[in-house]
């Protein structure tokens, strides 16, 4: 894009195109207090003069960055001082604006299809567009600035900690907003927003600050992204629909970081992991209190998780025992195939076709709350005089078992046995050359993530009230699937962000489901050719995406090396 | 020490070993010498427990070998630096050393284990924490030779240490592989650099098209004809 226009014309042009970029964000500015839509019933109620909905003002913090990205930088270099190096000016003003853009077409897109076509757009809406497009159109005139090096600046403890508690409080309010639109266009472009900010921040360098920060205080992060977890329920206050999305987001993360160790760690690619947390729950279903159970055993509910974990590792050890010998495209195929008959089974486990035991495709309903630790999880409570119901206790319990698989899983990544893992997927055969047992390994790791998804399905049983076949259909598998490598192979952020947006995002978007799947294609395309690394990058694996990178960075140092004493004196104009 | 006994191996129905025999005797350094494809790297890889024989042998210190799995035979004490080097490229320099020693559990020796390798490989000491796919060529082989000096191998394998080296990188690596042989490590070397393995060895065997085809001390072989017409591109 920097291409397009040569230099000469980007110097020539770069107080114009900076103040027809300023006068786009103002206009965008100005257009928040306009209204955007003839009826009340788009997004969050757009039109009314001088009074911005809740996502005008979203819009407005767009359009202030964009301003500030534009007009601060005319201070001149010395005033900025080592600022003016160390963030992304232009490149974030360009980032900033194209995004704000985009999410500025997502509202009046939705507002033209929620009231019935374009006319409905007031003149706020086409404003906000225009001045997007100016935005936009004036900042390919700016040259680039070089990559930030905020992560380089030497900052006190006390404000990296500071940074990381704002962060997880701003993304708990970010969250419960999120969740409390119910009207899909104004989710869509909520989430866009976010997706803004996230960009603008990472162009402008504050990301790997943060990344940095969040390297040098580990405990600090983990601990407090726990709390604002913990705290999420508070935010809702007793409403069960977000609590109920909410729980199953983190059975859906559970299951995801199970198949993380297979997938992410190993690299064994299996496409019917769903079948795992459906053995995990129809073996708590049966042994639940059920009236449609046909057993009359009825542990306690730690034993019943621990039975459910162990009869999906079974489970998970028989379907590996004869395929994880040979090469991986069987894998593939052959976990598929179980996948399928694992569903076909429990349909045929009915008493017709085979034993009684799940009553085929009706499955077992009615399964009671969880009672355990002394606590009826179908009760509500009041707690500080917020409501917490039913879905809040399960997704407390969720928490608690997703806490127990990170400390888990981050013990053996860096243990012998991770260290054997990852070789294995790296190059399966020299590890076997250095003396990794890879079959006992890889089996390994095959029966510990089906545990995982066993414990996750028994939780499910219980918080979903009643288990069907129809629940483990193939594309559950997919989508963990596509919630592990979107997320970041490997990685336990990654993937807890991945299986968030891939279940969330559906919940939200019953609007589009006709088109659900198509959006996922598209996405999962454009993740694949702009962030192949998901969107958590797993250290180790940095190298293998972005090697061609690594290479051409070694010529550009060896050419640096050669041309230091007639560096470009235009440079100097060019960094503003 | 070691005893390879009428050995075939096989990948699918084409034998690309057809029945070898030799011996490396303890502390010697012995050279298999041959051109592409004659079967050198098959050899270690039977050896090494990674392919299975079709007939034949493998004894080591008195015991049957063939038909372990490959990580048995690295707690036997042999150990392989595959050809093309095979580092694990995303993992650090310490990471790769950690996983040669996988068949280990004495966390105090794999520690002094590694010390040694720094010491005898600076360069990887000083950059222990660097991805090894950053590393050049020659860097990357001596993580190689110390990732599979890691399990303290009493016969250590290296299939083409040499393989797209400089002429100074590959007399370094020839250097350190005479220095681990005064050590007390037993060497097999596979080597399409003739010049360089002969002028070390003990022992070589040249091998064509899956069969030895001749034998004898290492300096004699630097003086045969046939060796120095097919391999020392002597006229
Ligand atoms: N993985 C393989 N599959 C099938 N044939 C192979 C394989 N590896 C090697 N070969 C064949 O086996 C023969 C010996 O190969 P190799 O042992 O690699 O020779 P060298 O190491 O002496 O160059 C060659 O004909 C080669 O083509
Ligand atoms: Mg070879």
């Amino acid at each position: 894009m920097n291409t397009v226009i040569p230099d000469r014309i980007k110097i020539a042009y770069r107080y114009p195109a900076r103040a027809v970029g300023a006068a786009g964000a103002l206009l965008m500015l100005v257009s928040i207090f306009l209204p955007w839509a003839y009826g009340t019933a788009a997004l969050d109620d757009m039109s009314y003069y001088g009074a911005p909905s809740p996502l005008q003002l979203c819009f407005g913090v767009l359009a202030l960055t964009v301003l500030a990205l534009l007009t601060i930088p005319l201070v001149g270099k010395q005033r900025l001082g080592k600022w003016a190096k160390v963030l992304a000016w232009n490149t974030t003003a360009k980032t900033a604006s194209i995004t704000a853009l985009i999410t500025a077409a997502i509202a009046v897109t939705s507002v033209a299809v929620e009231l019935g076509g374009l006319l409905n757009v007031e003149i706020g809406g086409w404003l906000v567009i225009f001045g997007g497009v100016a935005a936009v159109a004036s900042t390919l005139f700016l040259p680039d600035s070089p990559e930030p090096s905020l992560d380089e600046v030497k900052s006190p403890k006390w404000l990296q900690i500071l940074a990381i508690v704002v962060l997880m409080a701003v993304a708990l309010f970010a969250a419960a907003f999120a969740l409390g639109q119910v009207d899909a266009g104004a989710f869509l472009t909520f989430g866009s927003f976010l997706v803004a900010v996230v960009m603008v921040l990472r162009q402008f360098g504050v990301f790997g600050w943060l990344g940095m920060a969040a390297a040098a205080n580990n405990r600090v992060l983990v601990i407090s992204a726990f709390v604002v977890a913990f705290l999420f329920p508070f935010t809702q206050n007793g409403s069960n629909a977000n609590m109920s999305i909410a729980a199953q987001v983190l059975i859906f993360a559970a299951t995801a970081l199970g198949l993380n160790i297979v997938v992410g760690l190993v690299g064994l690619l299996d496409l019917g992991y769903i079948a795992f947390l459906g053995a995990g729950a129809f073996t708590a279903a049966v042994l639940s209190e059920s009236a449609y159970s046909h057993f009359n055993f009825h542990p306690p509910f730690i034993v019943t998780v621990l039975i459910s974990g162990l009869v999906a590792s079974l489970l998970g050890l028989i379907i590996g025992a004869p395929t994880l010998r040979v090469s991986g495209d069987y894998l593939a195929i052959v976990t598929l195939a179980f996948g399928e008959i694992f569903r076909i089974t429990m349909n045929n486990l009915d008493g017709n076709d085979g034993p009684d035991i799940t009553n085929g495709s009706n499955g077992i309903p009615d399964i009671p709350d969880l009672n355990a630790f002394g606590f009826n999880f179908g009760q509500p409570h009041v707690i500080l005089g917020i409501d917490i119901g039913r879905f809040a206790n399960y997704y407390w319990l969720m928490l608690l078992v997703i806490a127990l698989i990170i400390v888990v899983f981050t013990n053996l990544n860096h243990s012998r046995i991770g260290r054997g893992w990852v070789a294995i997927r790296e190059d399966e055969l020299a590890a076997e050359a250095m003396g990794v047992n890879t079959f006992a390994l890889k089996l390994l790791a095959f029966a510990g993530g089906a545990f995982l998804a066993g414990v996750a399905g028994a939780v499910k049983a219980h918080h979903d009230v009643s288990v069907t076949p129809d629940q483990f259909i193939f594309l559950e598998s997919a989508f963990l699937l596509a919630a592990v490598v979107l997320g970041g192979m490997g990685t336990v952020m990654g993937v807890l962000i991945g299986a968030t947006i891939l279940k969330l995002l559906p919940e939200k978007l019953r609007f589009f489901s006709d088109y659900r799947l198509l959006l996922f294609g598209l996405l999962m395309v454009v993740m694949m050719r702009f962030r192949p690394e998901g969107i958590v990058a797993d250290e180790r694996r940095q190298l293998e995406f972005h090697a061609e990178d690594e290479e051409l960075a070694e010529e550009v140092e060896e050419e640096l090396i050669t041309h230091k004493a007639h560096l470009n004196p235009e440079r100097e104009v060019f960094e503003l | 020490m070691l005893e390879i006994k009428d050995m075939v191996v096989a990948y699918g129905r084409v034998n690309a070993v057809k029945g070898i025999s030799f011996e490396v005797k303890q502390g010697q350094i012995v050279t298999l010498l041959g051109t592409n494809g004659a079967g050198k790297s098959t050899t270690l890889r039977a050896i090494s427990g990674l392919l299975k024989l079709a007939s034949g042998e493998i004894w080591f210190e008195g015991e049957r070998l063939d038909g372990l799995p490959a990580h048995k035979i690295v707690e036997r004490g042999i150990a392989q630096s595959p050809e093309g080097r095979r580092l694990f490229r995303q993992m650090s320099v310490e990471d790769n050393l950690k996983l040669g020693a996988f068949s280990r559990k004495d966390t105090s020796g794999i520690r002094a284990e590694m010390d040694r390798i720094y010491d005898l490989f600076p360069v990887l000491g000083e950059r222990r924490s660097e991805a090894a796919g950053l590393f050049s060529g020659g860097e990357q082989q001596m993580l190689a030779i110390g990732r599979a000096m890691m399990s303290r191998p009493k016969l250590l394998m290296l299939d083409e240490p040499s393989m797209g080296l400089s002429p100074i990188m590959t007399q370094t690596i020839m250097r350190t592989i005479s220095e681990l042989q005064a050590d007390g490590v037993t060497i097999l070397l596979v080597e399409q650099n003739a010049q360089a393995a002969l002028s070390l060895a003990d022992r070589g065997y040249v091998l064509e098209v899956g069969h030895i085809m001749f034998s004898d001390s290492g300096q004699a072989l630097l003086g045969d004809d046939r060796v120095r017409k097919a391999y020392l591109g002597a006229d």
